[in-house]
């Protein structure tokens, strides 16, 4: 089938390498992606800041450049959960307001694509090394997806998956709160990072560009040597060279 | 400890922030309470349709407070006990005041109750030379300490053992005890003096059945029972949130309050005060009160969205469930109602201007919703009050322009992809010379205990543009 890539800003930007994973994925799995290249921002910062009628210009715009009827693919669960949770009601009152609740319907997280959409959960993938797994809180708790990631991880050959304690635990990362609180998002994060060290893991996966960011930020500083993953990067076939 | 401060929330959780003593505290309790509430849900048949049924109970009562209340009174009266309204604190602590006065009471013993901390009634019988005793023992400890308490079910969550065996030598002019139970039984030796000598006993009330009249009251010390049954007289404290329609109502709170708050599946003491002693009965209060509390919950009851922050049974799982509050403790809040919840009514209750950081003090993780016995989605009622603020709050400017600029930028793909080379032009020089972070905030903000991200040199749009001219028909 055709699927539209949300690739989110934080990707775009920040983690690109995670869009281009996302896409091979998709297409070693048979599928054509799609796109659309006037996406940007789907508005979740201004949202979570308290600026409804900001992210609402945004949301307004996203679901225009996603008018298509395929199905949109978002390899983050925090902003899948803008558009399928937030979107509806932002819009509601607006000419947008239709288009908004069937863009919500047909927008789906990566992990919960494959899985649930697709009914795949051995994509052929290999990696060889032990892993952890850590559950964003928008996918876990907002879109209730906690063992579509496992079971994805599960199957890839020779991968080894280790549970970390709480895995469920925030990251502290919470888009602007990082910023705004950067003493206890740090301790909050500290906290996570011992967890993942504790597993003796090489790398640590998640399906969020911000909870990634944070990690990564917070293993560096910590000078640990564990390698942070999106879980379409551990998934995809290796590149054509 | 008297007047609520929340002022200076930024400082105290920074400070906090950065006091790994106070984690490890918090996180042996917070986390072991976490565990055991996970489990004994897991062992409760039908869990979820409970809390659907708990949450219910509550919706139907808080919609119901113009006839529930009236009634309870009615009740409440007819059972021998005397009904008294407060608008707010002060009006609160003169009425207990006034009936300490009126009787001579010189020495009051108080059961736990978040209300009197809320509204400072220690302080105001201090004021009038009425000595005031916690006998909870976790509430006793911070009163030695001459804090408030940090938690709203484990008053003395931010002491440890060793914490609690200095401060008993220091002011009890005991040895100094290394068990938990020779620390529990010099608390107990000074307690029962002053149960016996008490001329009030101070309780909350967990629930009030306005069918019957009854008042419930939760512990697991006894401690709250010989406060509502020692003393001549009973004074009860409770929020204008804590009425349910009928007594068989209690039922699905009773069972899951116990095991929200601490995984236990019952406490030890459960009390239903149905008025003071009888003719033919041995013990009990000759007076019972009910002091009823107002003190801005009206205004979260007329308020639609935020009215379900009433459904709260003040069983503290929100607490133990949240990452902010696990790393600053209750402290920091500078309210008696900390954690997500009391992030939740402190704007309520205090006046929002006063508050204002509260609300962002969460990364919108949705624990606390989870946990939640009736399931109050507090991470929505966060972000109300962050809609709320961004909108009347003049402070918010700075960051108003902010997010206009963002969302200019990010309403046309041109400027959007000028502005985020300015970004990663801005992130590589800091990069370079990060002295340089300290002309840009976020930058600085980010560094401190974290590596920065680095942009890519090639953006997703960019390879993706390179590919589509690079093999026109696409994939």
């Amino acid at each position: 089938m055709d699927v539209q890539l949300l690739v989110t800003c934080l990707a775009d930007q920040l983690a690109p390498e995670v869009g281009e994973a996302t896409v091979r994925l998709l297409e070693g799995l048979g599928h054509r992606v799609r796109f659309p290249e006037a996406q940007t921002c789907c508005g979740q910062p201004a949202f979570n800041d308290g600026f409804p009628d900001d992210a609402a210009v945004l949301a307004a715009r996203t679901v225009d450049v996603f008018a298509a009827a395929d199905p949109v693919v978002v390899p983050s669960g925090s902003c899948a959960t803008m558009v399928r949770h937030f979107y509806p009601g932002l819009l509601a009152r607006t000419p947008h307001a239709e288009a908004a609740r069937a863009l919500a319907a047909r927008t789906f997280e990566l992990s919960e694509f494959v899985v649930r959409v697709l009914g795949r959960t051995d994509v052929g993938a290999r990696f060889s090394g032990r892993v952890t797994y850590h559950d964003s809180c928008h996918l876990l708790r907002e879109l209730g997806i906690r063992d579509e990631p496992r079971r994805l991880l599960a199957a890839v050959a020779a991968l080894e998956l280790v549970e970390m304690g709480y895995a469920e635990h925030c990251c502290g990362f919470g888009g602007a709160f990082a910023v705004k609180f950067p003493e206890v998002s740090v301790a909050i994060l500290d906290a996570k990072v011992a967890r993942i060290v504790a597993t003796g893991a090489e790398a640590v996966v998640a399906n969020d560009t911000g909870c990634l960011i944070q990690l990564a930020g917070g293993l560096r500083r910590h000078g640990a040597a564990v390698r942070t993953l999106h879980l379409a990067q551990v998934l995809a076939p290796a590149p054509d060279v | 400890m008297a007047a609520p401060a929340a002022d200076d929330f930024r400082a105290r959780a920074a400070a906090a922030a950065g006091d790994a003593a106070l984690h490890r505290k918090l996180d042996v309790a917070s986390l072991r309470f976490l565990d055991e509430r996970a489990q004994v849900f897991a062992a409760l048949p039908d869990a979820e349709a409970r809390r659907d049924r708990a949450r219910a109970v509550k919706a139907h009562a808080i919609a119901s407070l113009a006839t529930l209340l009236p009634q309870l009174e009615q009740r409440f009266t007819a059972n021998g006990g005397v009904v008294h309204w407060a608008r707010d604190a002060a009006e609160a602590c003169a009425i207990v005041l006034d009936i300490a006065t009126r009787a001579g009471v010189r020495l009051v013993v108080k059961g736990k109750s978040m209300v009197s901390e809320e509204i400072a009634l220690n302080a105001a019988l201090a004021a009038a030379d009425i000595e005031a005793v916690e006998t909870d023992l976790g509430e006793y400890i911070v009163q030695l300490a001459g804090e408030p308490p940090s938690h709203i079910i484990t008053p003395a969550i931010h002491l440890s053992q060793d914490d609690v065996a200095d401060l008993f030598a220091r002011r009890l002019g005991e040895p100094r005890h290394a068990t938990a139970e020779a620390l529990t039984a010099a608390a107990r030796r000074v307690l029962r003096t002053k149960f016996r000598a008490a001329g009030m006993g101070v309780t909350g009330v967990n629930f009030a059945s306005a069918e019957s009249g009854a008042l419930v009251v939760v512990e697991n010390e006894g401690n709250g029972r010989m406060a509502l049954t020692l003393p001549r007289i009973h004074v009860a404290l409770m929020g204008i949130e804590k009425v349910v329609a009928r007594d068989e109502d209690l039922a699905p709170m009773l069972e899951l309050l116990p095991r929200s708050a601490t995984g236990q599946s019952l406490t030890s003491y459960v009390s239903l005060v149905t008025g003071p002693r009888r003719p033919d009965e041995m013990d009990g209060p000759d007076e019972v009160h009910l002091v009823v509390l107002d003190n801005g919950r009206t205004r979260l009851l007329a308020d639609p969205i935020m009215r379900e922050a009433l459904y709260c049974l003040r069983c503290g799982a929100c607490l133990n469930a949240c990452p902010v509050y696990r790393r600053i403790g209750g402290h920091a809040y500078g309210y008696a109602y900390s954690g997500p919840i009391g992030a939740v009514i402190a704007p309520a209750l205090l006046g929002v201007e006063r508050v204002a950081d509260l609300p962002y003090a969460s990364t919108l993780c949705g624990a606390c919703r989870d946990v939640c016995p009736v399931r109050i989605d507090i991470p929505h009622l966060l972000l109300e009050w962050r809609a709320r603020i961004a909108a009347a709050v003049p402070r918010s400017w700075g960051e108003r322009l902010l997010v206009r600029a963002w969302r200019t930028i990010a309403a046309s793909p041109p400027l959007y992809h000028v502005a985020t080379g300015a970004m990663r032009a801005a992130f590589a020089v800091v990069a370079h010379v990060p002295a340089l972070a300290a002309l840009l905030p976020p930058l600085a903000a980010w560094r401190r205990g974290r590596e920065l991200p680095t942009f890519a040199t090639r953006p997703f749009h960019r390879r993706w543009r390179e590919r589509r001219v690079a093999s026109p028909d696409g994939a």
